[in-house]
């Protein structure tokens, strides 16, 4: 900014130090800017056409026009610098801050522990959703799973009875994370989300190497009622979901955000997390975004034919 | 600087602060004083980001002032005051990312916020660029001293904590605290800001509006 402005200031100050052209009457200025602009061309060339048509009142069409193009130009050259340079960091803190969530909702981050050191038993891999394998079509780095999901070429949309999540399309790949050492993982991170009251929720669910226990769930990205369905952050309400089962006996997914607090003694305490208090809207969001990507359009599928794997 | 300008800095910086307060006074910014501040954390650098815009608009603006044509005046004011913004937001994104992440819709507000063009308009238009900076630099404050206040009644009484450091342990948390969900929610930053506008202007009666027009005692003769 301060640099469009110098501009404008020095426009301003050349004239000043010469107060015969400055002082004269604007109309005479113009008149004679036309008669002189032969000799002064030739002597100042652009510039001095410029510095003629800034001494033109504020309100002429060329001087608005020059006004306004130097001014776009000093303010997009501010803002592409600001992004150019900044960028790098910006993506440093984005990447670093998808790491951290996956370490802590895999439980391998300890209190003041560092992420990268962390997220090096971190595996990523693609899966195809629909057929539920691995897949090599993407290099890791370069997939988003946000913007598959608008590509109709890398998406399915959803009917409404679908669509318990409330996410209108799926992306038929998504990134998953496995913890561990070859296929032979501890555990893995599923990214979810879904909709729940204000916003579309983003997270990880992580499973236990049985696929059925879950180890953790966080979100990174939400804009729930702070303090109501915002409370999805605390981490005492995190804490709940550890050790609870994501499937039942018969392999469907059973788990769910009940209202109010889990009877211990009931027979599906085992599936059961405590509700929000004051935010049953976003407390049946996460139960649906859950059930749907637990289930065969998000990664039953997949889930499946690990179970298989591990199985035979 | 002799000792009127010296004085006239003063005045600039200061009036804003309570005598002339951008919101309790010419109830301005109301939008993002309701939306950012449930957090003092986030108040504080939403003021961070509105004074640095404020400041900075205001003396590039007086700067090239007397080159503005008036007839797309508002346009250039956007213009510059837009770019500021993204600059900051950009600055935010980078060095500040966990707390942005949650702001960032509210710093982009910035650019309609009222305090912004209004100071622009009012007083970099007219103004050479070091009193309008000082100028902005004193709508700032006047602004960030009411968001702080309300973000941190907010937070206080809304989650027992300050800063994130538990001062009342809810009972979310195993504490005695019963947290107010309604100092959550922005109509409380209403009623907050209500209470303290009645506050300043029971103690500075200045502030206090005439009605618009008096309503006319009728004697008892003439009512029929």
């Amino acid at each position: 900014m301060t640099q469009a402005g110098d501009n404008n200031m020095s426009k301003q100050n050349e004239p000043s130090a010469k107060p015969q052209t400055a002082t004269q009457p604007v109309v005479m200025q113009v008149s004679r800017a036309g008669e002189q602009s032969s000799n002064q061309d030739l002597a100042g060339g652009v510039k001095g056409k410029l510095r003629r048509i800034m001494l033109r009142p504020n309100d002429s069409t060329a001087k608005t026009l020059l006004v306004t193009f130097m001014l776009c130009l000093g303010c997009s050259l501010l803002v592409s610098a600001a992004a150019v340079l900044l960028r790098p960091t910006q993506a440093a803190n984005a990447m670093l801050d998808r790491q951290r969530n996956i370490v802590q909702v895999a439980g391998l981050l300890e209190e003041g522990g560092d992420v990268q050191s962390a997220f090096k038993n971190v595996k990523s891999r693609i899966v195809n959703l629909d057929t539920g394998e691995f897949t090599d079509e993407f290099n890791g780095s370069d997939f988003d799973q946000t913007l598959a999901a608008r590509d109709p070429a890398l998406s399915t949309a959803l009917s409404k009875d679908e669509d318990i999540a409330g996410i209108g399309r799926r992306s038929r790949f998504a990134e998953v994370y496995l913890i561990g050492s070859g296929d032979n993982f501890d555990k893995i991170v599923l990214p979810v989300h879904g909709l729940g009251l204000w916003s579309t929720l983003y997270g990880f669910v992580s499973l236990q190497s049985d696929l059925t226990t879950i180890a953790g769930l966080k979100f990174y990205q939400h804009a729930e009622t702070p303090g109501l369905g915002g409370e999805v952050d605390n981490p005492v309400w995190q804490g709940k979901w550890s050790g609870k089962l994501a499937f039942d006996a018969a392999g469907d997914v059973a788990i769910e955000v009940v209202k109010g607090v889990v009877d211990p003694a009931g027979a599906r305490a085992a599936w059961q997390v405590d509700g929000l208090a004051g935010a049953t809207l976003t407390s049946r969001g996460v139960s649906n975004l859950l059930q749907f990507w637990l289930d065969d359009q998000g990664f039953g599928t997949f889930i499946e034919n690990l179970k298989q794997r591990e199985a035979s | 600087m002799d000792a009127h300008e010296r004085e006239q800095a003063r005045q600039v910086v200061l009036d804003p602060l309570v005598d002339n307060n951008p919101i309790t006074l010419q109830i301005l910014g109301i939008c993002s004083a309701l939306a950012v501040t449930t957090t003092l954390a986030a108040s504080l650098l939403m003021c961070l980001a509105l004074t640095t815009v404020v400041t900075f608009s205001n003396a590039s603006i007086s700067m090239i002032r007397n080159h503005v044509p008036s007839s797309i005046r508002i346009i250039v004011q956007m213009t510059i005051i837009a770019s500021l913004v993204i600059v900051v937001d950009q600055l935010l994104k980078a060095f500040a990312y966990d707390v942005a992440k949650t702001l960032s819709v509210f710093v982009g507000l910035i650019i309609t916020n009222c305090i912004v063009l209004g100071r622009a308009e009012a007083f970099a238009m007219k103004n050479p660029p070091m009193i309008s900076m000082l100028d902005g630099l004193g709508n700032g404050l006047g602004y960030s001293l009411v968001l702080i206040a309300v973000g941190a009644t907010r937070e206080l009484f809304g989650s027992g904590t300050l800063l994130g450091y538990t001062v009342l342990p809810s009972v979310n948390d195993g504490g005695w605290y019963y947290t107010n969900g309604l100092m959550l929610l922005p109509p409380s930053a209403f009623f907050i800001i209500g209470l303290m506008i009645w506050g300043i202007r029971s103690w500075r009666t200045v502030q206090m509006e005439k009605p618009d027009f008096e309503i006319r005692q009728a004697h008892h003769s003439e009512v029929v």
